[in-house]
């Protein structure tokens, strides 16, 4: 299968051609958040503060990632998805500001699933523990927001050719359902 | 050790990665496990950390009981050599010091630590930093004593089930049967220490172990949860005498990154 080429910011026709399984390569500006950090930027939202946000979610694409540290000489540390469900309960808000896609591993709830279809937003999963390789394909990295949460800060990366596969598309499709059938033994 | 063992991933997780692929069913799970391959090589070569969670750091001490250890306290020496390890190999601090404060450590301490003392006059010092993705999807339960192997089995496939893409799979089960609630989940733990796919020497529990494997793979989660037939390199179980009313079952699950480094002193 060949993977299809995306850059941020998303448009909304791209982000709806998306089927799930499809494997996509992405291109530019994503941002990392995870608990710590989306806690405190649903709380400015709560708050009617949504300027303040370290970044305009709209058209954006948000990881779910908490790097190790960087090695003289290097761009970022290993840096793999972290568990997404953990991000379920703020997740809702940003797309409804316009996040079109997030990066993690593992199931999303039925309310996240939901947000994705009314709002027009994916969800994809990258290799999670393949960390040291997917490191290559960011190019450059800055904290942006909260650098005191250490790992857990918001990053800007700039990705070249990130590798990830659709997981929820704005139908609802559900790739880890639809794998599980697949491949059940009866 | 904390280095190493987050920049090497063991030959036997490989090996049994490698198997894997051999059998695997769907090309994007035999995809995936080529880049899980290519990842720890990666790791290996750049002396980087195959995975950017470089866990808690869980170290089990088997003391010999003719050692005596002078100059210090045993544990402040380990945290001390965690701290060094996390700081100076760049990995991950991703201890907080108070569950619900959360406020970071900023050095990945303290460990967990395990000893047993045995006979001898020999410190082994295991390190195994455990990756919170996995831990997350582990679970205990108190069976009755009626529910049987039936029940315990019916337990692991349950918490497979409910783990699903989660835990970074392929992944490895470590079951702890009997004892009390807390022994069970540490022999569980300490079935992740055994050379993957290294069977229980009791016939009856290898037996288990292998239908176990057979019937997780079998529900089609695959490699990352996106269908195969490559979740789980193995299932290991280690069993503890029992309470006459208790049939306690612990399951602990590891991710691929299955990291443990040993030293006999």
């Amino acid at each position: 299968m060949t993977p299809i080429k995306l850059t941020t910011p998303l448009a909304d026709a791209d982000v709806e051609k998306l089927r799930i399984g499809q494997q996509v390569l992405i291109s530019g500006v994503i941002y990392t958040g995870r608990d710590a950090a989306h806690k405190r930027m649903v709380d400015l939202i709560k708050e009617g503060k949504e300027n303040e946000l370290p970044f305009n979610p709209k058209g954006q694409i948000i990881y779910y990632v908490g790097p190790s540290p960087t090695k003289p000489g290097k761009v970022v540390g290993s840096c793999g998805p972290t568990t997404s469900y953990r991000m379920d309960p703020y997740a809702p808000e940003l797309h409804r500001l316009g996040l079109k896609a997030s990066i993690g591993k593992g199931k999303r709830s039925p309310e996240v699933i939901d947000a994705m279809k009314e709002y027009k937003a994916v969800y994809f999963a990258a290799i999670g523990g393949a960390a040291a390789l997917i490191a290559k394909s960011i190019k450059s990295a800055k904290v942006i927001a909260y650098p005191d949460l250490g790992a857990e800060a918001v990053h800007e990366f700039v990705v070249e050719d990130f590798p990830m596969v659709v997981v929820n598309d704005t139908l609802g499709g559900d790739l880890y359902q639809e794998g599980m059938r697949i491949y059940a033994v009866k | 050790m904390c280095m190493e063992s987050n920049y090497n991933l063991g030959e036997d997780v490989i090996r049994a990665i490698k198997k894997g692929l051999e059998t695997e069913a769907s090309n994007t799970g035999k995809e995936i496990l080529q880049i899980i391959l290519k990842n720890a090589e990666i790791a290996r070569e750049e002396q980087a950390p195959m995975c950017q969670d470089t866990g808690f750091t869980v170290v089990f001490l088997e003391l010999g009981q003719d050692v005596h250890i002078e100059g210090g306290d045993l544990y402040e020496a380990i945290s001390a050599g965690v701290a060094k390890g996390y700081t100076e190999g760049y990995l991950r601090k991703s201890i907080v010091s108070h569950p619900l404060d959360r406020k970071n450590t900023g050095d990945n301490t303290p460990p967990v630590i395990y000893t047993t003392i045995v006979p001898g006059e020999n410190l082994k010092i295991v390190v195994c930093p455990k990756g919170g993705g996995a831990e997350n999807m582990s679970a205990v339960k108190m069976l009755k004593p009626a529910d049987g192997v039936e029940g315990v089995k019916n337990f692991v496939l349950e918490v497979a089930k409910n783990a699903g893409p989660n835990p970074c799979p392929p992944v490895i089960f470590g079951v702890g049967i009997g004892g009390t609630m807390e022994k069970a989940a540490l022999i569980a733990k300490e079935a992740l220490l055994r050379e993957v796919g290294e069977k229980s020497k009791d016939p009856a529990m290898a037996a288990v172990e292998e239908e176990l494997l057979e019937k997780i793979n079998n529900m089609g989660m695959g490699p990352q949860g996106l269908g195969g037939r490559t979740y789980a390199l193995a299932v290991h179980i280690n069993t503890y005498p029992a309470h006459i009313a208790s049939l306690p079952v612990a399951v602990n699950i590891n991710c691929h990154a299955a990291r443990h480094q040993e030293v006999i002193l």
